[in-house]
């Protein structure tokens, strides 16, 4: 089959998620209670807002993630080719991990790899 | 008589024989979403329960054993149960992304079984770039956890879905080179063309030592990709409650929940396929009587049995290392595996360049 199935697949994802939650409201019959729809925090009522200031860490690990997912990307066609090009491609892709490797260094060396 | 080849070109050529194209491609589809959902369903039940068993091994006791022969109908009283569980909504929570997540994360679950070769010539889609296509479509299931965590207007539930961001797009730039590693060795992306490849042997033989590594460095990434144990953070009970399906309860918590044993085993099939050969049965070079005796085993059970050797050896990594902290899990993927895989690349163009594999 060609991509028609991925459509088909999709609705199938779909057809399961939403056939499962209704045949839970239909068979359940919910109670109201104010308690009910409050954040579970382990019983104590909330305090604060959720949505406070986080580790800048996280931040920092996703930008460095974006830059080798990109060229996790740019290695996928030279992956396939590289058995046929022969030397050329090793060498000019041991220039290019090269270069990306000291940007890596460099974050390592900035701390950006530090959790704190 | 097990095997399921044949039976798709022989349902395909029924159905265009009897019906007109745009007919049969539709009935097609329907054939499609009915087997993918029965997957699924069956995966579920068998997965939780094989969890539970292995956990029960290992640790000296029966596990579930009441319902039904040996505990087998156990996750189906659990299903029905989570069945009648009234499906809670917090009032403060975002409604719109947090009813979306489990859908996003089921979909992503789904999408990921088209390039998956479940036995020979039984596929639904072989994609040429079908390496690619899954690491494009795998990076997706971040996005349901942060809607979740997001969505549900709890501390535990976002932080838990920031420490499972940060450690799934982490793992997957190892996941990524250790895939590209078997790229490199076959020269193409398609998964059916990865299969006939090992055909004289599988990888993990065929590649060497560098192989063998990126098998390592891609057990260790899924596993962390998936949020198993002992990369669990994201749901560490003992700090976060849940994690982001803390707010979840009923069927939206059952799909989470099933979604993680879905991915487990799509993991656990791509790296069957990739360094096991798939449903490839164990060649050994040349010798040809063991070989024919190997092709009696049908490819389904040949792929089946190794993906869930692989199931086995994620489950078995629960009980074996204790949950690593979110320094130490970071530390590890950035300071040791990414560079080793990094050179690992590199070690196994070199070996395919000069053809030191078999």
């Amino acid at each position: 089959m060609g991509a028609i199935s991925l459509i088909a697949l999709l609705i199938a994802a779909i057809a399961f998620s939403a056939g499962g939650i209704l045949i839970g409201k239909i068979l359940v019959k919910g109670s109201k209670n104010p308690q009910k729809g409050q954040a579970y925090e382990c019983g104590i009522p909330t305090d604060t807002s959720p949505w406070h200031q986080f580790n800048v860490g996280y931040y920092l690990f996703a930008l460095l993630f974006l830059i080798f997912d990109v060229e996790l990307v740019f290695l996928y066609p030279w992956a396939v080719v590289v058995k046929k090009v022969g030397i050329v491609a090793l060498i000019e892709i041991i220039v290019f991990i090269f270069i990306l490797f000291m940007g890596f260094l460099y974050a390592h060396k900035k701390g950006a790899l530090k959790w704190s | 008589m097990f095997s399921l080849e044949g039976i798709t070109t022989s349902v395909q050529d029924w159905l265009f024989m009897k019906f007109n194209p745009t007919m049969a491609l539709a009935m097609e589809c329907v054939i499609v979403i009915l087997l993918s959902i029965s997957l699924f369903a069956l995966l579920g039940l068998v997965l939780v329960l094989m969890e539970r068993k292995v956990a029960a091994q290992i640790q000296i006791r029966l596990g579930p054993n009441r319902v039904g022969p040996g505990g087998m109908f156990q996750t189906v009283a659990d299903t029905l149960k989570l069945i009648m569980k009234e499906g809670l909504v917090p009032d403060k929570a975002d409604k719109l992304l947090f009813n979306l997540a489990p859908f996003v994360v089921m979909m992503v679950g789904m999408l990921l079984l088209a390039p998956i070769a479940f036995a020979k010539n039984f596929q639904i889609w072989d994609i040429n770039i079908g390496v690619l296509y899954i690491s494009a479509v795998s990076s997706l299931s971040v996005i349901g956890i942060l809607m979740a965590g997001w969505a549900s207007n709890n501390k535990y539930s976002l932080l838990g879905a920031m420490r499972s961001g940060a450690q799934i797009v982490s793992y997957e730039l190892s996941a990524g080179f250790a895939v590209l590693t078997i790229v490199v060795l076959t020269g193409s992306l398609q998964l059916s063309e990865i299969v006939k490849a090992q055909e004289n042997g599988w990888w993990i033989f065929k590649g060497h030592i560098p192989a063998l590594i990126a098998f390592v460095l891609y057990i260790i990434a899924v596993t962390a990709e998936t949020n198993r144990a002992p990369f669990d953070l994201a749901e560490a009970e003992s700090e976060l409650t849940a994690g982001f399906h803390t707010e979840y309860s009923g069927m939206r918590f059952a799909l989470f929940f099933l979604a993680e044993y879905i991915n487990i085993f799509i993991v656990c099939a791509i790296g069957a396929t990739l360094f096991f050969g798939g449903w490839m049965p164990l060649h050994i070079g040349n010798w040809e009587a063991f070989n024919h005796i190997m092709d009696y085993i049908p490819s389904s059970v040949w792929f089946m049995g190794k993906t869930f050797f692989l199931i086995f050896l994620i489950m078995w990594f629960r009980w074996t290392f204790p949950r690593l902290r979110v320094d130490q899990l970071l530390n590890l993927e950035w300071k040791y595996l990414l560079p080793i895989s990094l050179f690992n690349l590199l070690l196994v163009a070199v070996i395919a360049i000069l053809g030191w594999h078999f």
